[in-house]
């Protein structure tokens, strides 16, 4: 299929190519852009005019469930919600049900996934069997079925020893570990501990549970170089001890979810349970502190940490309610808000929705590698156009996601997503949906 | 669904929901106290009803265990002509997996007009408010850690009863603060009716630092904490404490922070003491205490119903 | 302070069982009293028994202590509320007023009088009286007012005595207040919302 997008402003956050040009797309990779000779005779043309043709997002947490809720069509809802918010990569972490830690329920997604012709979806593998935090998986196995890393999703590792074997073992072969650092003990509150938890009558998570997780992890890695993905930094005293730990040359990157980089606690409100996150959102120090770290580089990605939960799991009293929002579709305009508040140049906005995350996986990706996250000749055309002046509101009918619950339910956000391609395949076309 | 303003209110600034001490203005915590000061003469009549909730059903729904709050509202509903149901929730659907609100729903459907909640989790209260039909008014007896607000009403009612003036009073909260939904009602309305010494007092493990943002002064020692007080409370301490490594025994609890006759000689000599009950004799407080001319505790339980009164007359006159 | 309307003045005889007073066209509350007063010293000369006045609040309270006073009886004047069996609860709440009932005399048996400033609808009346009987069981209840607003009357009570008649339209209220030196005065008001009359 041969497609041109046409008259767009190109942005490749990679090489720093920003300039109004045509994109010509076949066989699934880019084979021009800017001059694109007369006698390519596209099979489909989209007017991009008005538009930023940046590359395809890719969401380094999004959660499927799937398998668990196939019942539910769970997964073709969230596939279509990710690619209408111009995702088209994403890593999904292990705690499916039943989790991720076997070969066969790895392949299954992702044959499911591939033959919607969505998004790409990158498996992350369990660290240990069931993530109970005592056994090793079968990391070679899960790597052959299509897993980018390991990790143990929200369910800390409580035994030292378990956690310098998992890290060693995985280093063997250069697998990348992803974990949350939140020490598991210390980590039982269920919002961030402080004045209001305190006037809240709930259970406090203190920074001391993120800092002493990062601790323990980085003087592992002193021993044991492996790369570590730091998920969710939450507070300022965690993201300086991030950003020592890579002046030190320690092989981790890191990063943060939309929720923290906009919220804090005092959003809850009167116990709102859609401010019912992990890792909680905190004050406002560590917001600020948040924001400049992504802009600044110490924080590599931006998430959606997109997770669909129901209605009945979240109409409850806030200690008893199911943590997690739904994101997908939000995240690239999360990504424009904040740039348009702390004027983020546009380019460092896109970079960590696109080439920042793609770095973090590395040569997990394979051959896909040297163009994922990019636009470039030659490489894979996954891209993503989309208006950025044209805002949108946040409510039920607007959101393709089953998750109806966002903290951001009721805001206009800017930028809405025209189109979205995948391997050279209009994956997402909002005209054909009457959005 | 994001709530804007203050869930207690309407858009007139009336009460239909008892949630919280905190967000209430002086004005109305004033109010609520005066009322209440009208129907503590109803409990000395012959006749000790009066008609005003004739018709309403005010609906007990405990999902902690209280027989002592629940029979305070129970009393205080029937004096106001109400019908009262009180419900076992323990026993009951919500205990075979029915959610919060479902339950709510049903009840609702049984034409009930006030809801006195009293729930382990902070915020449950809140998440009722939202849910119900417009005439339903829902008074709080208690969430998780969180508030208490008829309690610290009838604190308020009982201090000001033997005090008088709220600003120029020093008042100590001795005991698990941390825990107690008490203190941090207590605290509000100290704070709101003008009290300019609110201090709290008990090991760091139960006293955290962060209170002094409520504007409370933080004391981990009783000779600073009970120094020329005006009122002691004293708040229960529970066992689950002991287990939680917060608290090695009850007996070093009442060697450092038991309230004995020893320790009030720090206070004002014509101090009094309080409790919200039940209370622990020889943990937090000692007999000697408890059964001596300072203490209160038998005046906060009877004011403790006229105060229940008021307020279920107050939130049951206003719509949403 | 208080204005003086257009009132039709009437003279109406009052029932059978009390001493016939007549009316007065104007709303000076002070001579008001005075015929008040000259027809309960009558009514207490024709009769020995022992009686208790009772304001109602709050605008009969006043009166009930000048009586007490200028009629020489005993002991304080009772003090009753009609807040808590007021029938407009629902749409007005407890009132503002922080006056209590308060009895300091033996309810059962007792002759009661009560004392108030203004018989309009007859509801603040009915109140009263439930509230008088949740106290105990009186010999017998009876009622003199200042001034009576005939032809508004919603239930069947009626006073024993009434000074003077006011004939004054539902838009307008009445209400007994004390200058600022102590003399007694009426205030007539438009009223907003006929709820709150």
């Amino acid at each position: 299929m041969k497609l041109l997008i046409k008259a767009g402003q190109v942005i490749d956050p990679t090489s720093g190519l920003n300039a109004v040009q045509d994109v010509a797309i076949a066989s699934g990779r880019v084979v021009a852009m800017g001059a694109v000779t007369a006698d390519f005779t596209p099979d489909r043309v989209i007017d991009a005019s008005g538009c930023i043709v940046a590359p395809g997002l890719v969401d380094l947490c999004a959660r499927l469930r799937e398998p668990g809720f196939e019942h539910e069509s769970m997964l073709e809802s969230e596939m279509s919600a990710a690619v209408a918010g111009g995702v088209t990569s994403l890593v999904c972490p292990p705690d499916t049900d039943p989790v991720l830690d076997e070969p066969g329920l790895v392949d299954m997604l992702k044959s499911r996934a591939e033959k919607l012709h969505q998004a790409r979806v990158f498996p992350l593998g369990a660290l240990t069997k069931g993530l109970k935090g005592e056994v090793l998986t079968e990391m070679a196995e899960l790597t052959e079925s299509g897993c980018i890393g390991f990790g143990q999703a929200d369910q800390p590792i409580v035994n030292t020893q378990v956690l310098q074997r998992c890290l060693q073992y995985a280093a063997s072969f250069g697998y990348s570990v992803w974990l949350r650092p939140q020490d598991f003990w210390l980590g039982q509150g269920v919002a961030a501990s402080g004045p209001l938890a305190t006037r809240m009558g709930l259970s406090g998570v203190p920074v001391v549970a993120e800092v002493i997780a990062l601790h323990t992890i980085f003087e592992m890695l002193h021993s044991t170089p492996v790369h570590v993905h730091l998920c969710r930094i939450s507070s300022a005293a965690g993201l300086a001890l991030v950003k020592a730990a890579k002046a030190q040359g320690l092989p981790v990157t890191c990063d943060v979810s939309v929720h923290n980089l906009h919220l804090i606690d005092v959003d809850m409100g009167y116990y709102d349970s859609r401010l019912r996150l992990e890792p909680p959102v905190r004050q406002q120090a560590d917001r600020l502190a948040l924001r400049a770290g992504l802009a600044d580089g110490t924080i590599d990605a931006l998430v959606s940490d997109h997770n669909p939960v129901e209605a009945d799991a979240k109409n409850l009293p806030f200690a008893q309610a199911e943590p997690g929002a739904t994101a997908v579709e939000l995240l690239l305009s999360l990504a424009i808000k904040w740039a348009n508040e702390d004027q983020v140049p546009l380019s460092r906005a896109l970079a960590v929705l696109t080439s920042g995350p793609a770095s973090v996986l590395g040569n997990s990706l394979g051959s896909l590698q040297s163009s994922l996250g990019q636009l470039a000749i030659g490489g894979v055309a996954d891209v993503c156009i989309y208006q950025p002046t044209a805002y949108w509101e946040v409510c039920d009918a607007n959101l393709r996601s089953q998750g109806k619950y966002t903290p951001f339910g009721g805001y206009e956000l800017p930028a809405q997503v025209r189109a979205t391609v995948v391997n050279g395949y209009v994956a997402f076309d909002a005209s054909k949906e009457g959005a | 669904m994001r709530i804007q303003r203050n869930p207690q209110l309407n858009s007139n600034g009336e009460l239909i929901h008892l949630l919280s001490t905190e967000g209430l203005s002086k004005n109305m915590l004033t109010h609520m106290l005066d009322t209440a000061a009208n129907f503590v003469s109803v409990s000395s009549r012959d006749v000790k009803k009066v008609p005003l909730l004739r018709g309403k059903s005010v609906f007990n729904l405990f999902f902690e265990n209280s027989t002592r709050t629940r029979t305070t509202f129970d009393i205080a509903a029937t004096r106001l002509s109400a019908d009262v149901i009180n419900l076992d929730i323990a026993k009951s659907s919500a205990s075979k997996g029915e959610s919060l609100l479902d339950t709510i729903d049903n009840l609702a459907a049984m034409a009930a007009d006030i809801f006195v909640v009293r729930h382990g989790d902070s915020g449950a209260p809140y998440l009722i408010a939202q849910h119900v039909a417009p005439h339903v008014h829902v008074v709080n007896a208690g969430d998780g850690r969180h508030a208490h607000p008829t309690q610290a009403l009838l604190d308020m009612y009982t201090i000001r009863h033997f005090k008088g003036d709220f600003t120029n009073l020093s008042v100590a909260i001795v005991g698990d603060v941390l825990h107690s939904r008490v203190a941090r009602s207590n605290i509000h309305a100290l704070t709101t009716l003008g009290c300019p010494d609110v201090r709290v007092v008990g090991p760091k493990t139960l006293v955290p630092q962060d209170f002094s943002h409520l504007g409370v002064r933080v004391c981990h020692d009783m000779a600073e904490g009970l120094r020329d007080v005006d009122v002691v409370i004293t708040l229960r301490l529970q066992n689950e404490r002991m287990s939680g490594a917060l608290l090695p025994s009850a007996q070093e609890f009442f060697k450092s922070y038991g309230l004995t006759t020893q320790r009030m000689q720090l206070a004002k000599p014509d101090a009094i003491v309080m409790h919200p009950g039940p209370i622990n004799r020889g943990v937090e407080i000692s007999s000697e205490v408890v059964d001596g001319p300072q203490a209160v505790i038998l005046s906060q339980v009877t004011f403790g119903i006229a105060v229940r009164m008021a307020v279920m007359s107050i939130v049951a006159s206003h719509e949403a | 302070m208080s204005n003086t309307p257009d009132t039709v003045s009437k003279t109406m005889a009052p029932s059978a069982s009390s001493t016939a007073v007549q009316a007065v066209n104007n709303l000076n509350a002070e001579a008001l009293y005075t015929v008040l007063l000259a027809g309960m010293k009558s009514i207490l000369s024709n009769s020995d028994q022992a009686i208790r006045l009772v304001g109602v609040a709050s605008g009969g309270v006043w009166l009930a202590q000048r009586l007490q006073q200028d009629l020489g009886l005993d002991g304080d004047i009772g003090v009753i509320s009609s807040n808590m069996h007021r029938d407009d609860f629902a749409k007005r709440g407890l009132s503002a007023t922080n006056t209590q009932t308060k009895l300091p005399f033996e309810v059962n048996g007792a002759h009661v009088w009560l004392i108030d400033d203004v018989l309009y609808t007859g509801r603040t009346l009915r109140a009263v009286l439930n509230e008088l009987f949740d106290f105990g069981r009186p010999h017998s209840v009876k009622l003199a007012v200042l001034i009576e607003r005939p032809g508004y009357k919603q239930l069947p009570v009626s006073a024993d005595l009434v000074a003077g008649l006011a004939d004054l339209p539902p838009q307008q209220s009445l209400e007994l207040t004390l200058t600022a030196d102590k003399q007694l005065a009426f205030d007539v008001q438009t009223v907003q919302d006929l709820r709150d009359v």
